[in-house]
């Protein structure tokens, strides 16, 4: 399989790739990790006229965490900066969990996390992390940078909210005020494939008591499910068995899940119940031990 | 037949765009005129002649096409060429010979961790790359390293066998070298 036809540019600062985008006129496409891209482009659902290559700017894969414990992902930080990382799993548990699902380890090397929540794939990991944690994407074009909501940044499938001379260079997660806790769950068919139902989950812990929750799910609808609200009765609680089966029951009734290759809806729904569960259940149980 | 090579393959005179990229092959700088779309797995094949890297799915799923990039594993199929350039990359030509296999090529031949050998290389490589960072790896964690390479002979078992013994075999050298 071929894309069609491109020309290709390997700009060597944000600067001109922006100029590159901005000259093109929305017939260009970004290439970081190219993992979904290039696939994309072979199987020619997507035809770009130019190629606007990140991967030759200094300075844009890095993973770090500002002294206030926000944790800042640059455009070119691949998925596997973040399985390896041996800070993550302290700063932000949801996504040390979900580095190690996502694709399979040797597309882990190239993939980036912010190409992929760029990407906006309904079943995409990342994404459902980021809605859970309340992450922001940054935006930089020709008039500077702005901070885009991770949920009025994903617009649907496969589409977000950048402008066509915009690159997305970095993405922005809050830290926890109090105690991190949190954990991601997939189902799938073998190693690479999409998520036939996967949950995040986010907490923020004040003690024994949940300070604030957070929750989104992948692959149970037309997008990425923001289950933050429905998550949110747990809000100033503990995590008792009682108030858990609450929760999974609320989060699984915002799911969308629809019947296909992957399993019937019911199936699915299910899937979202057992995983929210068991989330909340691993963490109480850490939570009992730490006290 | 024509291959896809040879119809993306620049030809004079035709009004495409062509980058001359140069490409640290095997320990070898090789300079080549791509279009951009060529993709690195028929670089390496049709334009370099190196057939060791073998095409499998095209499409990102089965680990074949494995190459190691700046020495981690990456699909060559879902790379362009030209993003190779001024970059190394490895293929299973670069990791031994005949006379002087690589202890991973060893542990293959020992273990027996082959059938039809379609995704050997794609293993050999990804295999290659993990005995780099973790020279004493657990069956889960090769296992978990492989997970992205398909053996549709399903002879998994031995595969892990011969990465295990290509591990254990890499730390004696390096203790008798000690």
């Amino acid at each position: 399989m071929y894309p069609s036809r491109f020309s290709y540019e390997s700009p060597k600062t944000v600067q001109e790739a922006i100029s590159l985008l901005d000259r093109s006129g929305g017939e260009a496409k970004i290439l970081a990790g190219g993992q979904s891209l290039i696939p994309m482009l072979k199987l020619r659902f997507a035809s770009p006229e130019m190629l606007v290559d990140i991967n030759g700017i200094p300075g844009l894969d890095y993973l770090r965490v500002d002294p206030d414990g926000t944790l800042r992902i640059g455009a070119l930080c691949r998925h596997e900066d973040l399985e390896f990382s041996t800070t993550l799993a302290n700063t932000h548990p949801t996504l040390a969990a979900a580095a190690d699902l996502v694709a399979d380890p040797i597309v882990r090397t190239r993939g980036t996390f912010v190409g992929s929540v760029c990407h906006a794939d309904p079943q995409g990991d990342w994404a459902a992390t980021m809605v859970a944690l309340g992450g922001k994407i940054v935006a930089q074009g020709p008039q500077g940078r702005r901070e885009i909501d991770v949920r009025d940044f994903v617009l649907g499938p496969f589409a977000n909210a950048l402008a066509y001379n915009e690159i997305a260079v970095e993405a922005v997660i809050p830290g926890a005020k109090g105690t991190a806790r949190g954990g991601y769950l997939k189902l799938e068919r073998r190693v690479g494939d999409f998520a036939t139902a996967s949950v995040a989950v986010a907490l923020d812990m004040a003690g024994a008591t949940v300070s604030h929750a957070g929750c989104a799910l992948a692959g149970v609808g037309g997008r990425t499910i923001d289950a933050n609200e429905a998550i949110s009765v747990l809000q100033g609680k503990p995590l008792t068995a009682e108030n858990i089966e609450a929760a999974a029951e609320a989060v699984a009734a915002v799911a969308e899940p629809r019947t296909d290759h992957r399993g019937s809806a019911d199936y699915k729904r299910h899937i979202v119940k057992t995983f929210v569960t068991r989330l909340l259940t691993n963490i109480a149980k850490s939570e009992q031990k730490a006290a | 037949m024509s291959s896809l090579y040879d119809e993306v393959a620049p030809t004079p005179g035709a009004d495409v765009p062509v980058r001359r990229v140069t490409i640290d092959v095997n320990g070898q700088k090789r300079t080549v005129d791509v279009e951009p779309r060529l993709l690195l797995a028929h670089l390496l094949r049709q334009g370099l002649a190196l057939t060791g890297t073998h095409t499998g799915c095209d499409t990102t799923s089965c680990g074949a096409c494995t190459v190691l990039f700046d020495g981690r594993p990456a699909k060559s199929c879902t790379m362009f060429a030209v993003q190779a350039d001024g970059h190394a990359v490895e293929t299973v030509e670069g990791m031994g010979s005949a006379s002087g296999l690589h202890p991973v090529q060893e542990g293959f031949k020992e273990e027996h961790g082959l059938q039809c050998g379609f995704c050997t290389p794609g293993m050999m490589l990804t295999a290659k790359a993990l005995l780099e960072r973790n020279p004493d790896p657990t069956e889960d964690e090769v296992r978990w390293a492989l997970s992205g390479n398909l053996c549709r002979c399903t002879g998994y078992q031995n595969i892990v066998n011969a990465v295990l013994w290509a591990a254990k075999k890499m730390r004696d050298e390096q203790t008798q070298e000690a």
